[in-house]
């Protein structure tokens, strides 16, 4: 199966899902001349499922793999970094949580030493922190022990 | 003319006085800063400063509230170009060929580019906001919901027109970026649409978090995992400023981005990101390569920075001659000046000329400001091109999570720019372009808003968009372009953007 002929699918697919979505939360679509609020979500869904109707049934060169997924492992350490950081930012505070980032990131992900990527890590969380909380007054979060 | 001229010099005793000079200095200064850091755009700047003026004077306040503003435009550059972060939503058309000219070791070219073309836009948007302000501002005013949609779809039909790889990708991403921007509460009916219990998508999915993903975290999920890392570029001095033929080829770029960005500036909406959208498909349809677009083109970077920079004087046209904010930023400018007792408005210009005149004259003096300061800081920045980049982009990563989470302070857009990253990563491995999808979702609330506003004035009646003159040639030239796309698809079977597209996949042209 074509990259293209995939996206088209997705696209469409992403397009239904839009529609069973106005229809299940309820939202009033109007009318042509007073139209309501699922009635622009609909008009852009039903365009979306027709382009991606079209691209699926286009001759797009190159199949999925032809894109070239071999730094997926390493895209996964980055999104589990990140989805950390997101979790644990409010709970553990802004600095701890980016340290401890990056020294994962540097030291596990990049195999860097730990020395250098532990003073990178907490020489950038710290450095960030100084700059936006402390000098311009950005409230971050801090977690325990005032970190 | 002479009375102009008379106003100036007044204006320019007032700005060239050593505390007005100081204060557009550290404007300037701050609004750079401001800019360079990802997330915290001029919007956010100026709201966040606004409290450390309150001890000024009103004209000194004024001063260098503006000075944050043009600093925060400007300094949105430097991440575009070097880190690939746009700042904010008018700097993603900077980072396509921004950041392939740093790639290419021509960074620091580049951050000049980008310094001169704002310079040069800033400054001759200020003759024009000085020259044509009142006109100018009762032109816009006629500008009611009909024409702001016209306008609205022009601009898309542009882009899509203007678009040098498939055009139904284009529009699959633009209806995409649209749909996305159907998230949150309808304004008119007050629903909550895809919002699903979270308070804080009530307010659709913010520009930031998905412009950031979609091109910060999805560079670095695409680059860092390579088998060869990206080669550490070591810029050497000589390289650090344009070369003769990378002037010449910025040199007409930025006048039609300074041409077209303070006209649309001075529209309502949010101008000037419209502008850097507008002006980099016009300079891509205008240019003899437009298969370079993307790969490190100067006329890509001239045009739509120079269009966001002319854009932001723009603004100010309706705000001072007329006291209307034409966009968020504006009104908190606006704000800020009520808050030191100053109405701007028809009669600021007769009852508080040295306040007027010395804000247009302040503007003079910090687009040269921010030249001088800019210029040599370009050595500085580039380094940044230096650090391997297994150290490059976990700094990158930090930046982009704290510039997100700074805006609203909420962990909701951080991981919004997460999911953001992921679909921009699988978009760029399928060949699809990301910057329509923030134009989607930049345009959607407000085509949405004017067609039922439309419609409301008119009692459902579509005539309303025909019988209304600025709104049916807006449209007339819209559906121009489409037939035009239509007439050339049907009479070569495929037309030179698709030649264009399968010529850069090295296929052959039939």
């Amino acid at each position: 199966m074509t990259a293209e002929r995939v996206s088209g699918v997705a696209l469409a697919l992403l397009a239904l899902a839009v529609l069973e979505e106005c229809r299940r939360l309820g939202l009033p679509r109007g009318t042509l001349a007073s139209p309501g609020p699922a009635y622009m979500p609909t008009v852009l869904a039903l365009a979306l499922l027709a382009t991606g109707v079209l691209l699926a049934l286009g001759r797009g060169a190159g199949t999925l793999r032809d894109a070239g997924w071999r730094e997926w492992r390493h895209t996964l350490a980055i999104l589990a970094t990140c989805a950390f950081v997101a979790l644990a930012l409010e709970r553990l505070g802004y600095r701890l949580t980016m340290s401890v980032a990056c020294v994962f990131l540097l030291a596990v992900v990049e195999r860097k030493g730990l020395v250098p990527a532990l003073l990178f890590s907490v020489g950038l969380a710290a450095g960030t922190y100084y700059l936006f909380d402390t000098l311009l007054r950005v409230q971050l979060p801090r977690g325990p022990l005032g970190l | 003319m002479l009375e102009t001229v008379g106003n100036l010099a007044l204006g320019f005793s007032v700005a060239l006085s050593p505390p007005i000079l100081f204060y557009a200095f550290v404007g300037c200064v701050v609004g750079t800063l401001v800019g360079v850091l990802p997330g915290v755009g001029p919007l956010a700047g100026i709201s966040l400063l606004l409290p450390a003026t309150f001890g000024l004077d009103a004209t000194r306040a004024i001063v260098m509230l503006a000075g944050i503003y043009y600093g925060a435009m400007y300094g949105g550059s430097t991440t575009s170009i070097l880190m690939r972060i746009p700042g904010e939503a008018a700097s993603v058309m900077t980072c396509i060929d921004g950041y392939a000219m740093a790639r290419k070791g021509r960074g620091g070219a580049a951050l000049a580019i980008a310094a001169v073309g704002s310079y040069v836009a800033g400054t001759a948007s200020v003759v024009g906001l000085m020259l044509l302000a009142p006109p100018l501002a009762d032109f816009a005013l006629r500008f009611g919901p009909p024409e702001y949609l016209a306008l609205l779809l022009l601009g898309l039909f542009v882009l899509a027109y203007m678009s040098s790889g498939s055009m139904l990708r284009s529009l699959a991403m633009a209806l995409l970026g649209l749909l996305l921007g159907m998230v949150g509460i309808d304004q008119m009916s007050g629903y909550f649409r895809f919002a699903y219990g979270r308070v804080e998508l009530g307010d659709g999915l913010g520009v930031v978090p998905v412009a950031v993903g979609l091109f910060g975290v999805a560079e670095v999920l695409a680059t860092a995992g390579q088998t060869t890392p990206p080669e550490v570029v070591k810029p050497r001095l000589r390289d650090l400023l344009p070369s003769r033929a990378e002037w010449r080829e910025s040199a007409a770029p930025i006048g039609r981005g300074t041409g077209l960005g303070f006209l649309i500036g001075i529209l309502p909406g949010s101008a000037h990101i419209i502008s850097s959208f507008v002006s980099y498909a016009v300079e891509k349809r205008l240019s003899r390569h437009p298969e370079r677009f993307g790969q490190g083109a100067v006329a890509g970077l001239a045009g739509p920075e120079s269009a966001n920079n002319a854009a932001t004087s723009g603004a100010m046209v309706p705000m001072l001659a007329l006291g209307v904010p034409s966009g968020p930023i504006p009104a908190v400018m606006l704000a800020a000046m009520m808050v030191h007792g100053v109405s701007p408005g028809p009669l600021l210009i007769q009852q508080q000329p040295e306040l007027f005149w010395g804000f247009v004259a302040s503007m003079y003096v910090g687009n040269v400001v921010l030249l001088i300061l800019n210029l040599p800081l370009v050595g500085l920045f580039v380094n940044i091109l230096r650090v391997p980049y297994p150290y490059l982009y976990p700094a990158v990563l930090v930046f982009s999570m704290l510039g997100v989470y700074a805006v609203n302070g909420s962990v909701v857009d951080v991981w919004i720019m997460l999911a953001m990253g992921i679909l921009g990563w699988v978009l760029r491995k399928l060949d699809f372009e990301t910057a329509p999808v923030v134009l989607g979702l930049v345009l959607a609330p407000m085509i949405e808003l004017s067609l039922r506003q439309s419609l409301a004035m008119s009692d459902g009646d579509y005539g309303i968009f025909v019988s209304r003159p600025i709104a049916a040639v807006l449209l007339g030239a819209g559906l121009l372009l489409v037939l035009l796309n239509v007439v050339s698809f049907v009479r070569r079977g495929l037309d030179w953007r698709a030649r264009l597209a399968l010529t850069e996949k090295g296929g052959e042209a039939p």
